[in-house]
C-alpha cells in the first residue's frame, strides 16, 4: 500500500474525482480563449508576451494559472479583464467577444485597490451605483455580501483601518456584488502573510462553494494552486505559452490537511518539473557559491 | 533609541516636537533681541544724549560712530566740552519691544491723513484682493488642472503654453493690467491671478497624474464608464492632495500681494507700509509685515485643521 501510493501518477484520478470532472465538463463554457497572442512593440523591437494561448473554463470551475516569472500570467488575466489589448486570437465570454473592461468580469488585484475615500460599505456599493442601481436597493444588497465575507461590523470603516486580509475580503465582495460571470484574481493573496493567506484560501473556497461563480486565479505558489484549483493552467516563459492543463486529482472538499496526500504530492512534483525543469542549464537568478570561501572568523571559532 | 534627537527620519515625541516648534520662533527672536539689547553687538550708531560743544549735534540725534569719535577727538584737542552718547542701532532696526508695542498701537493710531485708512481697513483691502485673485484663478485653474491630469489631449494642448507663460514675471504685466482694468482693485487682482494660475494648472495636473492608476482600472472592471471615472474616481481620489496644493498656492498668492498693491493707486497693507516707512515709523513697518505672516500662517493652520475634518481617510494629513 505504502509503495503503491508513492508511485501514484498525478494523472491517476479516483472514481469520485473522475465523476466530478465529467460533470464539470458537461457544464456550459463560460470563458473561451482561442489562440490568444499578444506582442509588445517596444524600443528594442517586438516581444511576444503571450503566444497561441487557448483554453476553456466551464461554469463554476476553479482554474489556477501558474508559471515562472515572465510567463505572462498577469498579461493574460489583464487581457481577459479587458485592461489590455491583444494582437490576435479571441477571448469569448458566454460566446461573446471581450472588447474592454466590464462588470461581467470581476477582478481582484494583488494591491487591493480599494477606494480610500469610501467606507467599506460604499466601496462594495460602488459597482452597483455605477450601474445605476438605486442606492436603497444597493445598500440592502451590500449588507448581504458584507455578511458573506464576514465584515458586516466594519461597514463604516475606511480601508486604511483594515488589515491586508480584510482589505482583500472587501475587494472580493466588491467584485462579487456585481454578480459577474467570472471572477479574475491576480495573485490576490501574494501580499499577505502565510497565516492570513491560509485563512483566505479556505474562505475563498467557502465562497466559491456557495455562489454561482467561475474563478480564474493567478498565483506563483504551487501549494495554493493545488489546494484551490480544479484545473491548473501551466504557462511557460519567453514567450508565454500553455505548457499543460492539469486536472488536479486531489478530491474535494479541500483542506490544508491534504498537503501530504499522495495525489497532492504527485501533482506538486509534476508542477515542479514543469516550472523548474531539471535539465535547465544555468539559472540566471541563482548565485553560484564558491567552493572555497574566504574565512572571516577565528580558526577555532567553529559553528559545526 | 527613542531618546535620540538625531535618529534618521524618525519622528520625535510630541513634547519634543512642540518644544522645537516653539524654539524655531524663539531662535530668530533671540538673535534679534541680542542685536538690539546687547550694546557691544553691532550698534554702529551713537545716540546723542548731550551735544556738548559740537554745533550740529542735538539730543536724541543718531550719528555714525566714526563721526562721533572724530568730533569727540576734535573737542578734546580744542579743550571744549565733550559730547555724550549711547551706542545705538540704525533707525531701521527697532528693538523687539517697540515692534510688539506697535502691533497694538498700529491698530489704535488714527491715520495720518484725514482721508487715510486705519490699519484694519488696509488689511481688509488686502485680504479682499488676495481672496478674489485666488478664487478667480482657482475657478479656472483647478478644473483645467484636473482635466489635463486626466486626459492627455487636454494636457498636450494647454501645458506647453502654460509651461512657457509661467516664466513671465507677473509684475511685468502691471502696466498692461492698469491700461485694461483701471487703477483700482482690478489690476491688483489680475496680477495675483497671473502669478497663481499658471503654476496652479501645472501643479494640479501633476497631482492628478499621481493618482494610482490601478484605482481607475478597478473602477473600470466594476463597470464604470469612461465619463463616470472623472467624477467618481479621479476627483474624489485627488481631493486631499489637491487641497494641500491649494494651501501652498494660497501662500504663493500672498507673496504677489505687495507687488500687486503697488500697481495703480497704492492700496491695502502695502500703502500702510510705504506710508509708515516714509515717516520713519519702522516699528510699524515691521508690525505690518508680521501681521501678514500671522494671517498667512493662521489661515494655513485653520485650513490644515479643516482638511483633517474634510478628509478623514487621508493618512498623511492625519499624521501631521
Amino acid at each position: 500500500m505504502q509503495a503503491n501510493t508513492d508511485q501514484i501518477s498525478y494523472l491517476t484520478q479516483s472514481e469520485a474525482v473522475k465523476a466530478r470532472f465529467d460533470k464539470l465538463k458537461q457544464r456550459e463554457v463560460i470563458l473561451e480563449v482561442k489562440n490568444l497572442t499578444k506582442v509588445y512593440r517596444g524600443a528594442k523591437g517586438e516581444t511576444t508576451a503571450l503566444k497561441d494561448v487557448s483554453f476553456k473554463t466551464h461554469r463554476r470551475e476553479f482554474v489556477c494559472v501558474i508559471g515562472p516569472s515572465g510567463c505572462g500570467k498577469s498579461t493574460l488575466i489583464r487581457t481577459l479583464a479587458g485592461l489590455e489589448s491583444y494582437t490576435s486570437g479571441e477571448v469569448l465570454l458566454d460566446g461573446k467577444p471581450v472588447t474592454g473592461p466590464g462588470r461581467d468580469r470581476g477582478m481582484v488585484f494583488q494591491g487591493y485597490t480599494l477606494f480610500p475615500w469610501l467606507s467599506v460599505k460604499k466601496n462594495v456599493m460602488f459597482g452597483l451605483e455605477m450601474n445605476g442601481m438605486p442606492s436603497e436597493e444597493a445598500s440592502r444588497e451590500v449588507a448581504l455580501w458584507l455578511e458573506l465575507v464576514g465584515l458586516e461590523k466594519f461597514a463604516n470603516a475606511y480601508p486604511h483601518e483594515l488589515s491586508g486580509g480584510m482589505k482583500q475580503r472587501v475587494a472580493i465582495a466588491r467584485a462579487l456584488v456585481n454578480q459577474p460571470r467570472i471572477l479574475l484574481m491576480d495573485e490576490p493573496f501574494g501580499a499577505l502573510d502565510a497565516q492570513t493567506r491560509c485563512k483566505m484560501q479556505t474562505h475563498l473556497l467557502e465562497i466559491w462553494r456557495n455562489i454561482d461563480i467561475t474563478i480564474l486565479f493567478i498565483t506563483h505558489d504551487l501549494d495554493e494552486a493545488i489546494l484551490l484549483a480544479d484545473r491548473i493552467l501551466v504557462l511557460k516563459a519567453h514567450p508565454g505559452e500553455v505548457q499543460e492543463l492539469i486536472e488536479v486529482s486531489v478530491p474535494r472538499p479541500r483542506s490544508p490537511d491534504q498537503l501530504f496526500t499522495p495525489e497532492f504530492i504527485a501533482t506538486k512534483a509534476r508542477l515542479e518539473e514543469l516550472i523548474h525543469p531539471p535539465a535547465e542549464p544555468v539559472d540566471e537568478d541563482a548565485v553560484s557559491v564558491p567552493s572555497r570561501m574566504i574565512r572571516f572568523v577565528n580558526v577555532a571559532d567553529n559553528v559545526e | 533609541m527613542g531618546s535620540n534627537w538625531f535618529a534618521v527620519r524618525q519622528e520625535l515625541t510630541p513634547e519634543r516636537r512642540k518644544f522645537l516648534a516653539i524654539a524655531s520662533f524663539l531662535l530668530p527672536l533671540l538673535v534679534w533681541a541680542l542685536v538690539s539689547y546687547v550694546p557691544f553687538i553691532w550698534h554702529p550708531m551713537v545716540k546723542v544724549t548731550s551735544p556738548g560743544d559740537v554745533e550740529y549735534f542735538q539730543v536724541d540725534m543718531l550719528v555714525n560712530k566714526v563721526t562721533f569719535e572724530e568730533e569727540t577727538a576734535t573737542m578734546q584737542e580744542e579743550g571744549k566740552q565733550l559730547p555724550l552718547g549711547v551706542p545705538s542701532n540704525p533707525i531701521y532696526l527697532p528693538p523687539p519691544h517697540k515692534v510688539v508695542e506697535a502691533l497694538y498701537t498700529a491698530f489704535t493710531t488714527p491715520p495720518v491723513q484725514r482721508d487715510g485708512l486705519w490699519l484694519h481697513q488696509s488689511l481688509w483691502q488686502s485680504i479682499q484682493v488676495i481672496f478674489w485673485g485666488f478664487v478667480i484663478s482657482s475657478l479656472v485653474g483647478v478644473p483645467l488642472g484636473i482635466l489635463a491630469g486626466t486626459y492627455s489631449a487636454v494636457s498636450r494642448l494647454f501645458e506647453p503654453f502654460i509651461e512657457f507663460f509661467r516664466y513671465l514675471p507677473a509684475p511685468a504685466f502691471g502696466a498692461l493690467a492698469v491700461a485694461v482694468l483701471g487703477i483700482y482693485d482690478g489690476p491688483k487682482i489680475a496680477i495675483i491671478v497671473i502669478g497663481t494660475f499658471f503654476q496652479q494648472v501645472l501643479i494640479i495636473s501633476n497631482t492628478t497624474r499621481k493618482l494610482d492608476y490601478s484605482l481607475l482600472e478597478a473602477a473600470m472592471t466594476l463597470g464604470t464608464s469612461r465619463w463616470k471615472l472623472l467624477r467618481h474616481v479621479v476627483i474624489p481620489g485627488v481631493l486631499p492632495e489637491l487641497y494641500r496644493d491649494q494651501r501652498i498656492l494660497l501662500g504663493w498668492a500672498w507673496t504677489y500681494l505687495i507687488v500687486a498693491e503697488l500697481i495703480g493707486t497704492s492700496s491695502g497693507i502695502t500703502w500702510f507700509i510705504t506710508q509708515q516707512a516714509r515717516y520713519e515709523h519702522f516699528e510699524n513697518v515691521y508690525a505690518a509685515i508680521l501681521i501678514i505672516g500671522i494671517i498667512g500662517l493662521g489661515t494655513d493652520m485653520v485650513l490644515a485643521r479643516l482638511g483633517k475634518r474634510l478628509f478623514p481617510w487621508d493618512k498623511p494629513a492625519n499624521k501631521e
